[in-house]
């Protein structure tokens, strides 16, 4: 069978820059053409800028890698125009079960919040996530956009200067050299750019080894979450069952530390491992195996001078929680816009460290949210072993313990509280909406809240009068007027209102909330834009 | 702010610490370990209140009151 991750999705093709006379400048080099990479240049080439995507393979991601798209990212990729095809393709699930020992007990439905465009989260595999998103890449050529992907265009040196990137490409025909005034490098964990400018990247170790294992089957097994600690099957580990389209199943299989992995990689050692877990009379066929470690870990700073980093090659945490992909489509949801006002002149070049601070402020909770995962999992001393087990003991018989019982804890946006580009809060509104929040979905009759924010700021009016089009020092913020009646289900009122009978929302290009207030003025609007933007 | 009570506030006393003993009869260490750790957790989701708990886990700790 020929998968789409054995296809060149971007064959190597060659450049008229490698035959200049002189190096060409780009205004945007990204490197790397996985999720995040793509995510950037897309978003880029749609708000008009030239972007280069340099990729030392030309293939999309082999095996399934990242399977679990929370809904905060399906949002983002509905603004970048290729949300859809990917949760027409995913599969959606909502209800889990835990095991521990030979035991069921207890299962959960997720029981996703009304009033939002999107699920919770989709499964699906991450070489078609690529695929749609090398799909819109495409889309977006035929449209004029510039936008190009060079596929087995390794970079091999990176030489920074004050206002750009001087890039030595290796490729099957040789070398050559390319500038760039920005460069956003988003190639992944092991970072060969990380490397080359020799930034730190610190943190935390687990010594612990995971076999994944996509396995196509028939299997009857319903579409839903299961995860076991200490089977029967895996003694003293962890194991995780998880449904991805085409008949793939996701297995992750605990190992330990002290194990030998390319014998563990072995289809003799993995299948009876299999077998062992979905019984003798399964049928099944292995699409992939791989076995990682992994480390809980961030660079100090995101941004150095015309570099900046974005996803697994600026942190990395464990995989519970589906925090890695996803946090980084967030990184270039954050960076993007600021990076656009400032190549425009509208915005001080400043404005980009609050994507550091923000960004950094968001890794910092994923790391903290996957290595309380991880440690649950996979215990680190007698003790915490003890009590691990003192829970799920627990949870079979009381309900109060099931919520301390972590699996991994799904992927949310983090709230910039405390951001300089917030506005003191002048609403007493929602919590959830607060400056910083990234801005709930809410329905509009068959329509929905967020798909009208547009790549721009955006005025948020509820049942308030404002002008349609305002401009501060080169920043158009556009209106967006609304009522609670656009509403029947009464979520927006309840999300962005509370017990006000209006409220004014200014709304970041991220569809993060900058500042709101109860009403209309003006002074304090073109104040919040000019802290917004960085000038404050 | 919400304080620990860490004066005499069990009726019986004797009562109860002969009911505490009296579960760990029988039970070997790794028993009484595990029944210790579930009490703990039970007794925690009963207090609830995360200023208490943090109290607790000093007091118990024999740490000067936070």
């Amino acid at each position: 069978m020929n998968k789409i991750f054995e296809v060149p999705l971007y064959a190597y093709d060659r450049s008229p820059d490698q035959d200049a006379p002189a190096p060409v400048r780009h205004k945007v080099a990204v490197i790397g053409a996985g999720p995040v990479g793509l995510a950037a240049a897309i978003d880029l080439a749609q708000q008009g800028i030239e972007v280069v995507v340099l990729d030392d393979n030309d293939k999309v991601s082999f095996g399934s890698r990242a399977i679990c798209f929370a809904k905060r990212p399906l949002e983002i990729l509905d603004r970048l125009g290729c949300g859809q095809p990917m949760v027409d393709k995913g599969v959606q699930w909502n209800l889990g079960k835990v095991f521990f020992d030979d035991r069921q007990v207890y299962d959960f439905n997720l029981l996703p919040e009304e009033g939002h465009a999107r699920p919770a989260f989709i499964n699906l595999q991450q070489y078609y996530f690529e695929e749609y998103m090398v799909n819109r890449v495409r889309e977006l050529q035929e449209q004029g956009a510039p936008i190009e992907i060079r596929g087995r265009n390794k970079v091999e040196a990176i030489g920074t200067h004050p206002d750009h990137v001087k890039l030595e490409v290796e490729t099957p025909e040789g070398s050559y050299t390319l500038e760039a005034d920005w460069l956003i490098a988003c190639d992944g964990a092991g970072s060969p750019t990380r490397r080359m400018l020799g930034k730190d990247f610190v943190g935390r170790v687990f010594e612990d080894n995971f076999l994944i294992a996509d396995v196509i089957m028939d299997a009857d097994f319903p579409t839903e979450r299961w995860f076991w600690f200490d089977p029967p099957f895996n003694k003293g580990q962890s194991a995780l069952l998880h449904k991805q389209p085409d008949g793939v199943w996701r297995i992750d299989l605990q190992l330990g530390w002290d194990i030998d992995k390319e014998r563990e990689k072995r289809p003799e050692n993995v299948i009876p491992r299999l077998k062992a877990m979905l019984g003798e009379d399964v049928q099944f066929e292995l699409e992939w195996v791989s076995i990682y470690t992994f480390q809980c870990r961030r660079m100090e700073q995101f941004r150095h001078g015309r570099v900046i980093f974005a996803g697994d090659a600026a942190h990395q945490v464990s995989p519970f929680g589906a925090r890695g992909a996803n946090s980084g489509l967030q990184d270039t949801d954050n960076l993007i816009w600021k990076l656009r006002l400032v190549m425009e002149g509208k915005a001080p070049e400043s404005l980009l460290d609050s994507y550091d601070m923000e960004r950094v402020h968001g890794a910092d909770e994923n790391i903290l949210n996957s290595s309380r995962s991880t440690d649950f999992i996979t215990p680190k001393s007698e003790m915490s072993r003890i009590l691990r087990d003192a829970v799920l003991d627990l949870s079979e018989h009381h309900e109060f313990a099931r919520p301390l019982v972590n699996s991994g804890r799904l992927s949310v946006p983090c709230t910039y509280d405390g951001s300089p580009l917030n506005s003191a809060d002048a609403l007493d509104g929602p919590a959830r909406t607060r400056p910083g929040s990234p801005c709930p979905d809410a329905p509009l009759g068959d329509e929905f809240l967020l798909p009208k924010l547009a790549d721009k700021f955006t005025l948020l009016t509820i049942d308030a009068d404002a002008p349609d089009l305002i401009e501060e020092d080169g920043v158009e913020v556009t209106r967006l007027a609304l009522s609670v009646k656009d509403d029947a289900t009464l979520a927006l009122k309840e999300r962005y209102l509370g017990d006000n009978e209006s409220g004014v929302y200014l709304i970041r290009p991220d569809q993060h909330v900058a500042a709101r207030r109860p009403s209309f003025d003006e002074p304090q609007i073109r104040a919040a834009i000019r802290r917004a933007t960085g000038k404050e | 702010m919400d304080d620990l009570i860490l004066t005499p506030n069990i009726d019986g006393a004797d009562d109860f610490y002969a009911e505490l003993l009296a579960n760990h009869e029988g039970l070997d260490k790794a028993d009484s370990d595990v029944l210790n750790a579930r009490l703990v957790l039970v007794l925690a989701n009963h207090i609830g209140n995360r200023a208490i708990l943090t109290q607790a886990l000093a007091a118990a700790a024999l740490k000067k009151e936070v």
